[in-house]
């Protein structure tokens, strides 16, 4: 006699333990083994881009803070990329390397998070707050300079909201160095440890292919073995004067493209940002005015521009369309979080619930930027 | 103990009370030390401080958390099934504090001393199972019924590798009695079972490979029968919120927490009492060199309960420092590894023992 069974639905989120924010998972289930992964988003809707109409060009600037609340320097770096591109301005060099040194702070401090919060889906607790210790020395240099600790606000159209404090480019220098055996501690405790390598290996692998069909990029794809980074391949700023290692993964403990691929290149991504910044440090101008470049009033021509940055999560675009006044007619956002979160469904089938929160960590969303 | 007190106070009900007190106690006492331990252990592993408000280094903090625990509401959902609801917490403790009754902590100091203490301590603690499967059933949450199904398989599972280990424990000793092993160890750590046994003969030396492979399986399949990382998947927080209690609020939750800090320490006992002498000292005992006879069951107490402690920090410190393995490798290491290896070893020990 057949047993009659029936799939149950899970509800996970969107309050979880490990949905970073307020993601909500529909997953169906037969026992452990999951068979369809809806995620469902919105919990986090702003009206970003519909608010921007409203504003003027420099006003928008605070609310891309709030996006990818862990890489806001970032955020701000794309949209003044854009409204600059669209104006025609050129901002001092000076700026442009302490733009360079901030966001790669904020990309190590971003997968600092990303990494630590892995761990913490996997269950290991320690790793993250070694991370979180250190992230919160970024962050201290971030408020040494422009007074916030998440949403800064620090990069302007045009320039910076203010000059770097006396002390930062020593403090900075002492950071990295104190930085570079953290990453070594989490690679014995973590990337190394036998259980992680049997939970991470072999787990929702990302075919290359498919990677590219979705249109991930960032850490994601390059998990999947694609050398493909903005800051590279798409220069923006001065990114062109460091060297610096384009890290991909490479199948080292089972498939190309498994979770513990996309773990390991942004464990390896924070070593090469400690590089770039260690060179932006030696180069860095000594004196200039960083709002010397500062419009008093931004009015672009009519027209249309798109900018892309490499955010720690990926292709962080900006679309936006002038007719001439000093609100935008339009901001789009290509955020690499939405993305990167269409994968869910393709990567979890089959697997088991506890694989799913090793696959979400391992894509590293940010709900403030999937629902913008 | 009870035959002690029974004599001293001439009351049989208020002796067996007091009997059932002290075990009861110990186990509050214990808790509230061993959270705080768990607390600062981890707190000073990760870089921070852990509680330091309440008491010396925030020694009292757990006693303001248990008054907070106390005192909160305890609403049940419209939807669980509240006899069994109500009833799973205390059915879950009452395994693991059964336990206690034949836990000897010192040659004077034990609740209740049965010839078949070892089979009768993995025969209660089995217990608990029933009530894990009712808290998760009955609290209608299909968070509380994964974790509970995971749990059930899990602690059953794990109970055949403890078993075969501890079958080959009374080969070689040849009783099921604490008490009786505790005593075979006597006198010096030479003689604990981790190191062969008592004695001087061949057989001691060929068996202390054996004795320590029994050792690492009895220990990881404990700490998976205990529910600790990395085998902490039926109350993993990342994933199943906090397992089969996740209903539980204010005191029925605290009867949960109870259950686990007592099962920490009813496991290290039993390890202790297997391959460490139990409440044997390592060395001699004070009150023999100074000829005060009654000292002796205090200073067994102190060994057995610092040993039982050491045991529990090494459960602290894999928790904070190992990740968590999956449903089915958790499975597969019982399954593939332990039990034919516990298997295997429990034959070469017959062998040995033979000899």
């Amino acid at each position: 006699m057949a047993l009659k069974t029936e799939r149950m639905v899970l509800n996970m989120g969107p309050q979880h333990p490990s949905t970073h924010g307020v993601l909500r998972l529909e997953l169906e289930i037969e026992g452990e083994l999951v068979t369809k992964v809806t995620p469902h988003i919105g919990y986090l809707h702003r009206c970003f881009e519909k608010h921007c109409e409203a504003m003027m060009y420099n006003q928008v600037v605070p609310y891309t803070d709030r996006m990818d609340y862990l890489a806001s320097m970032y955020n701000n770096w794309g949209y003044a990329l854009a409204v600059e591109k669209l104006c025609g301005i050129q901002v001092p060099e000076r700026v442009e390397y302490i733009r360079v040194i901030m966001g790669e702070l904020q990309r190590i401090a971003s997968h600092a998070v990303a990494v630590g919060t892995f761990g913490l889906d996997i269950g290991a607790w320690t790793p993250f707050l070694y991370l979180f210790r250190d992230r919160e020395r970024i962050l201290t240099l971030f408020e040494m300079t422009c007074g916030a600790r998440l949403l800064y606000n620090y990069i302007w159209v045009g320039g910076l909201s203010h000059d770097i404090h006396p002390d930062f480019v020593r403090m900075t220098r002492e950071f990295l160095e104190s930085f570079k055996p953290t990453v070594t501690e989490v690679n014995n405790l973590l990337s190394y440890n036998k259980i992680f390598i049997e939970r991470t290996a072999n787990i929702g692998v990302l075919p290359l292919d498919t990677a590219i069909n979705y249109g991930c990029t960032g850490p994601t794809l390059r998990g999947s073995g694609l050398a493909y980074d903005l800051r590279r391949d798409d220069t923006y700023s001065i990114y062109n004067k460091f060297d610096f290692n384009v890290i991909t993964g490479q199948g080292l403990q089972g498939t190309l493209g498994d979770t513990w691929d996309r773990y390991y290149v942004r464990v390896q991504e924070m070593l090469e940002s400690v590089k770039i910044i260690e060179q932006a440090l030696d180069q860095l101008p000594a004196e200039g005015d960083v709002q010397s470049a500062i419009p008093k009033r931004i009015k672009p021509p009519k027209g249309h521009v798109y900018t892309r940055v490499e955010n720690p999560r990926g292709e962080l675009g900006y679309f936006i369309i002038s007719d001439g006044n000093t609100n935008p007619f339009r901001v789009k956002v290509r955020p690499p979080s939405f993305v990167h979160l269409e994968i869910m469904d393709d990567l979890t089938r089959g697997h088991l619930i506890s694989d799913i929160m090793a696959i979400l960590g391992s894509i590293d969303i940010v709900l403030g930027e999937v629902d913008r | 103990m009870y035959e002690f007190l029974n004599e001293l106070l001439g009351n049989q009900i208020l002796a067996m009370l007091l009997t059932a007190a002290v075990p009861l106690v110990f186990i509050l006492l214990f808790t509230l030390f061993a959270v705080w331990l768990e607390r600062k252990v981890s707190a000073h592993m990760q870089d921070r401080l852990g509680p330091m408000r309440v008491g010396w280094h925030g020694s009292l903090q757990l006693i303001a958390d248990f008054l907070k625990i106390l005192q909160k509401e305890a609403p049940v959902s419209l939807e669980a099934d509240k006899p069994l609801y109500n009833f799973a917490p205390v059915l879950v403790f009452a395994g693991s504090f059964a336990a206690f009754a034949a836990i000897p902590f010192s040659s004077k100091l034990i609740g209740s001393e049965i010839e078949l203490g070892l089979f009768y301590i993995l025969a209660v603690s089995s217990f608990m199972v029933i009530g894990i499967l009712m808290a998760g059933w009955s609290s209608n949450n299909k968070y509380s019924l994964l974790g509970a199904m995971r749990s059930a398989a899990q602690i059953v599972s794990y109970e055949i590798p403890t078993a075969l280990v501890v079958l080959g424990m009374i080969m070689l000793t040849g009783t099921l009695s604490l008490t009786k092993i505790s005593e075979m160890q006597t006198s010096s750590f030479w003689n604990w079972y981790i190191l062969g046994g008592p004695g001087l003969s061949l057989s001691k030396f060929l068996l202390i490979p054996f004795m320590i492979i029994g050792f690492i399986i009895i220990y990881i399949s404990t700490l998976a029968e205990v529910n600790r990382t990395p085998f902490d998947i039926p109350e993993a927080e990342s994933e199943l919120v906090a397992g089969y209690f996740t209903e539980y609020p204010g005191i029925k939750y605290a009867m949960f927490m109870l259950t686990e800090y007592a099962n920490m320490f009813a496991v290290s006992a039993i390890v202790s009492i297997l391959f460490f002498g139990g409440y044997q000292s390592p060395v001699g005992y004070l009150g023999n060199m100074l000829g005060i006879h009654w000292m002796i069951p205090f200073e067994q107490a102190f060994w057995f309960i610092s040993k039982g402690l050491f045991f529990v920090f090494v459960q602290i410190w894999l928790r904070w420092t190992l990740p968590r393995l999956r449903v089915d490798q958790l499975m597969a290491l019982c399954w593939k590894y332990l039990i034919p290896y516990a298997f295997l070893n429990l034959i070469i020990i017959g062998i040995i023992s033979l000899l």
